[in-house]
């Protein structure tokens, strides 16, 4: 039985950046590499004056592009250092190819990403098309809807990607510019050792060592790359468990704990609102009218979108008629576009649900996603379930012809 | 001046090997010299950084390995990015007593000119700026050997290449040879060096060297190649001699700044015996010769007056 | 040479690290020969160049003594690993006393 710290917290208006980079500092992260990119950067300019002033004590390396800032990090932790980096975007999108290294040489980074549209045309404003986009890269991804989840969260990564079963890197997500700049009270640890015993020192993955030299990043010919990737997917299968897990032990210790999928109300309900992020605040919000005048909605919010929990909201769906589910990406070239939209109808194929899904793309670009939207997408629904209609394209919401 | 060189004859260079055979580089590829004989500068309190390249995939095709120092190779374009990461990393966890701070690990980058003139550049640069303590050291065959000889910003004028083939219209690069050493000089790090496999107690003092600076280190070596160059894998000691016998390569260091010249030439060759002597040269005229010669000349005048005396002599042969 | 296991995904190292150092000792490259160099004991000074030159490397050193035909005493000798040696001729071209034969290879 590990023992307990009594963390005494403080409350603090933090940005969801800056609640990052106060999680960063807890988490005793010994190499922060990182490039400056809306809407990230405040993140690491909140490190950068950790480390000036001696609260955290790590080596800031000052990369001249995100894909150095990945390579960076997977040198940081190849020898066996807690590392963090952050970007958006463009930046995620420059690192691509080292994800998938970062991931296939089973290197436990953690990395934030304040959830941003990609170019072209160039946009700095927020949308889920570059978290998306790197779903294949066999990064765990969590996505944070408030400050305090992310900070909660970042902790909970490093216990979650140095975990043996695991030894995959972690990506925490959450909406840029809706959250990474806007302000909510955060409880933060007043310690910065806070959670040494949830996170302890101790390297366990392979790592560049003189005293016991190994090979990493090997040529695999053909006879031996599958192995290789498989091993991949069986860790990627252990983290659905080692997520939860480290969710319950945090809130055991810590009094605050998330879950897999955030849900409220799905018992008995019509309709089931699906969504991820900081929109899932509006959501609530916003059917808050309906509910008072006796629609039955339901909600969840996807808190782990990889590994996908197939099993959980299959769950969720077998206690609802209907699922709205509102992306904030868009993968092109098919009619059902929204990427969880897409995880759960194969979810539900998989259980021999029938339910109807219902796609809704919104805030791309960060399209503003008003309570009329909500409630007008809410009232399209309920259309679309009564006339039994099967939808064969996603629908995208407000887009001016 | 500089201090008494430590590797004088072969009887200075230490027994011990940290190169295993039984890798897949080409029979009398000079990497595997400069490779040996780099490991057994560095010892065993190494960690070596490699590009994807001709030394990469010939040492490590899974599951062996022919090194016995740790070794990790991440991708073409940011060896000196991760050896960055891995500097920072030690220094972290020597601050936080997670390793011993007395403990002395060598960090080397090693890449080739593929991925150190082109798409390894920003990285290198990026590191130099920063300054991380780390040994940086390029083999040059010129091209990109490893995926079939397609030409380099490495690749000397003339040169045949698969992607700059010698034919009615264009024969061979257009382009010349970027000097990669002296746009690292230019970043005004403590020690920048030439060195050629054909000098080897050279080579090595350049490796100590560089791996004792506190701060980035660059050591530029040429690695003739015997399947890109077209020539007998027997001759690829005596080309890279040749390169330094003709100026075409001159050894050179700079030293906080100091520049100097540390291979001699007092009796200089016509650069046709080093041409004469290679496939990838074979179109060249004697137009194209003599051109190349009066270029070499004027290098060389060059080298001399910066160094104050005549360390490259003169055409003897 | 040995013929390596295929192990499966539960055996393998994870990521594709390789944990033994210089394990390619066990490929022998010396198939790889049409030629062959031979150190002529009698002839060689000793100098070292070509153990210094040799890229796998496939020359070695012995640590024993060794006099010459002609009475000339060594404390160590040279000579090729022909396991590994991919009969490349550096070592014959490095040779100043020229005693390093180049032999072709039986069939």
């Amino acid at each position: 039985m590990e023992s307990v710290l009594k963390v005494t917290w403080k409350r603090l208006p933090l940005s969801t950046n800056f609640a990052i980079a106060q999680a960063v500092k807890d988490s005793d992260v010994d190499v922060v590499s990182a490039y400056p990119i809306t809407p990230q950067t405040t993140v690491v300019e909140r490190i950068s004056e950790f480390i000036a002033n001696g609260e955290l004590k790590a080596e800031m390396i000052h990369v001249e592009s995100e894909h150095s800032a990945m390579s960076a990090a997977i040198g940081a932790s190849a020898v066996g250092a807690r590392t963090f980096t952050a970007t958006a975007a463009q930046g995620l999108e420059l690192m691509h190819e080292l994800l998938h290294i970062a991931s296939g040489l089973r290197l436990p980074i953690v990395m934030s990403v304040a959830a941003r549209a990609l170019s072209a045309p160039l946009s700095i404003w927020g949308d889920y098309s570059d978290v998306m986009n790197v779903r294949d890269t066999s990064w765990i991804t969590i996505i944070a809807s408030t400050a305090q989840e992310a900070y909660d969260s970042i902790i909970q990564a490093y216990r979650i990607a140095e975990d043996p079963r695991v030894f995959l890197p972690v990506l925490v997500a959450y909406d840029g510019y809706a959250m990474s700049h806007t302000y909510e009270p955060v409880y933060v640890s007043e310690k910065s050792d806070a959670f040494k015993d949830y996170i302890p020192k101790n390297p366990r993955w392979y790592t560049l060592n003189p005293e016991k030299p190994i090979t990493m990043g090997a040529m695999a010919s053909p006879e031996w790359f599958y192995e290789f990737k498989y091993q991949q997917v069986v860790a990627m299968k252990n983290a659905l468990d080692v997520v939860k897990e480290a969710d319950d032990e945090y809130g055991k210790r810590y009094e605050r704990k998330y879950g897999i999928i955030e849900e409220e109300g799905v018992e008995g309900s019509d309709i089931t609102f699906v969504t991820y992020g900081g929109l899932y605040g509006t959501l609530k919000e916003s059917i808050e009218e309906l509910r008072k005048k006796g629609e039955q909605i339901g909600l969840a919010r996807i808190r782990l979108f990889r590994p996908f929990p197939s099993e959980i909201i299959a769950d969720i769906a077998e206690k609802t008629k209907a699922l709205v589910v509102l992306d904030r990406a868009i993968t092109f070239g098919v009619s059902i576009s929204g990427p969880v939209a897409r995880e759960i109808i194969s979810s539900l194929y998989a259980r021999g649900i029938e339910r109807n899904v219902y796609s809704f793309i919104v805030g791309i670009g960060q399209r503003t996603v008003t309570e009329k939207d909500i409630i007008a997408i809410y009232e399209k629904a309920k259309e679309m379930l009564a006339s039994h209609e099967r939808q064969k394209e996603s629908i995208y919401w407000g887009v001016r012809e | 001046m500089m201090a008494k060189p430590y590797f004088r004859t072969v009887y200075d260079v230490p027994r011990e090997e940290y190169l295993a055979p039984g890798h897949g580089l080409c029979a009398g590829c000079t990497a595997g010299t400069i490779v040996k004989l780099l490991l057994k500068v560095a010892g065993p309190n190494t960690i070596v950084v490699n590009a994807t390249g001709c030394v990469e995939v010939s040492t490590t095709p899974f599951p062996y390995t022919s090194w016995k120092v740790p070794w990790i190779h991440v991708a073409f374009e940011n060896t000196a990015a991760v050896a960055s990461g891995i500097e920072s990393a030690l220094k972290a966890l020597k601050a936080k007593g997670m390793i011993d701070p007395a403990k002395r690990i060598n960090i080397i980058a090693l890449a080739g000119d593929g991925g150190t003139y082109d798409i390894g550049f920003q990285a290198l640069s990026g590191m130099l700026e920063r300054g991380h303590k780390v040994m940086y050291v390029l083999y040059d065959n010129e091209a990109y050997m490893n995926t079939g000889i397609q030409r380099s910003g490495g690749t000397p004028e003339y040169a045949w290449t698969t992607t700059t083939p010698v034919g009615k219209i264009l024969k061979g690069k257009v382009q010349q040879k970027k000097p990669i050493a002296e746009i690292v000089a230019a970043h005004r790090i403590p020690y920048v060096a030439t060195a050629n496999p054909g000098y080897f107690a050279d080579m090595m003092n350049k490796f100590k060297k560089g791996l004792e600076v506190e701060g980035p280190s660059f050591v530029h070596v040429l690695q003739p190649c015997t399947t890109g160059w077209k020539f007998d894998p027997r001759y690829g000691i005596v080309l890279a001699r040749l390169a330094t016998e003709t100026a075409l390569w001159i050894n050179w260091q700079q030293e906080e700044g100091q520049f100097s010249v540390t291979v001699n030439v007092p009796r200089r060759k016509h650069v046709k015996h080093y041409f004469e002597l290679q496939g990838r040269f074979s179109h060249l005229t004697e137009e194209d010769i003599e051109k190349i010669q009066k270029e070499v000349d004027l290098e060389v005048d060059r080298i001399n007056k910066l160094v104050g005396r005549t360390v490259i002599g003169p055409l003897v042969e | 040479m040995t013929q390596e296991k295929l192990l499966g995904w539960k055996e393998l190292p994870l990521g594709g690290a390789i944990l033994e150092p210089g394990n390619s000792e066990r490929r022998y490259t010396g198939d790889w020969r049409t030629f062959k160099p031979v150190i002529l004991q009698d002839k060689c000074t000793r100098c070292l160049r070509c153990w210094i030159v040799c890229p796998e490397p496939a020359i070695y050193i012995i640590d024993e003594p060794y006099t010459t035909k002609s009475g000339r005493q060594f404390k160590f000798s040279v000579e090729v690993n022909y396991d590994y040696c991919k009969g490349c001729g550096m070592c014959v071209e490095e040779c100043e006393p020229k005693a390093i034969d180049w032999i072709e290879e039986e069939k």
